[in-house]
């Protein structure tokens, strides 16, 4: 499975993303500066998390419109999977690949903790691995998480199982509406959420609760290739 | 030519820092605060003043403010 990992100015976590598709996938993504217009071919793009041109304006705003995402949009267009973790999924939500919009949390505080998923879909290409209602431990560490769409966008959301993930167990960080922690787009090939899988897929991390979100990718892109 | 753009919350979106904010004027004894809302201001000096109304306008759809939560008010000042 061929995968890029895209790097803006400020974002801090492309190491930990590269070492989780790493080791589920056995391949190194590559890692791709936003200033380059043409994505190399790959089967996964990924957005990681950080804090892209400081946060400035509105998080995730300037990397939205960099250079590199017109192809990043053309790519989830055609099927390509994008995933969007933290920042990157403050940035997919941005450029329109996503609906809605990431706000401050409403403790206006910068929250570092881990959360309780509920994974409410499992018939995606990024949550195949996961049992149906499994409640997954994941980490959180963000200021502007709150997920915000009107009710009509929420109801869809919901109504088309494109929720994907919801913090359970009252753990909603960031008050999130109907706490949303992660979305799927209409075509089922993008997904956004604000924890961060990638902060459990080694024993070393103290857990193994992320890794089949990037074991899903992996099984599911070699089924393609096959 | 100079103009001011206005980038304000939509009603019905929550808005913790006007509420924080609202908590600290009513802490320093302004009585009588029914609600804050906060909002962006941007100050664009353009170098001619040619349909200097719609490119505002446009920079405002592209980038300035996000419509899914906010609203845009184009003020332009003249030079």
């Amino acid at each position: 499975m061929k995968s890029a990992v895209i790097l803006f100015p400020g974002t801090n976590r492309e190491r930990d993303m590269a070492a989780a598709l790493k080791c589920a996938t056995g391949a190194e993504p590559k890692i791709v500066w936003h200033g380059e217009t043409t994505l190399p071919d790959v089967d996964l793009i990924v957005l990681p998390g950080g804090f892209s041109f400081g946060d400035y304006l509105r998080s995730g705003a300037i990397a939205a419109r960099s250079p590199v995402m017109p192809d990043v949009v053309k790519r989830a267009g055609e099927g390509t999977l994008v995933l969007g973790v933290c920042n990157g999924f403050q940035t997919l939500c941005e450029v329109g690949l996503l609906p809605g919009i990431l706000m401050r949390n409403t403790s206006l505080k910068f929250v570092c903790r881990e959360v309780k998923l509920e994974v409410v879909n499992t018939q995606t290409p990024f949550t195949r691995a996961y049992r149906p209602r499994q409640v997954i431990r994941c980490p959180v560490a963000h200021a502007d998480g709150c997920y915000f769409a009107d009710d009509e966008t929420l109801d869809r959301l919901e109504n088309e199982g494109r929720v994907v993930f919801r913090y359970a167990e009252n753990t909603n960080p960031n008050g999130s509406r109907r706490d949303i922690a992660g979305i799927l787009n209409e075509r089922g090939n993008v997904l956004g959420m604000m924890p961060h899988p990638e902060d459990l897929t080694d024993v070393a991390h103290g857990g193994l609760d992320g890794l089949p979100l990037f074991e899903s990718l992996a099984a599911g892109l070699m089924e393609k290739a096959a | 030519m100079k103009a001011r753009i206005f980038v304000t919350l939509k009603d019905g979106v929550l808005d913790p820092q006007g509420l924080a904010i609202q908590g600290a004027l009513a802490a320093l004894g302004f009585s009588g605060v029914e609600s804050v809302r906060q909002g962006k201001v941007f100050e664009i000096e353009l170098a001619d003043s040619r349909d200097a109304e719609t490119r505002l306008r446009a920079m405002c759809e592209k980038l300035l403010a996000n419509t899914v939560i906010e609203n845009y008010r184009v003020e332009v000042l003249g030079s």
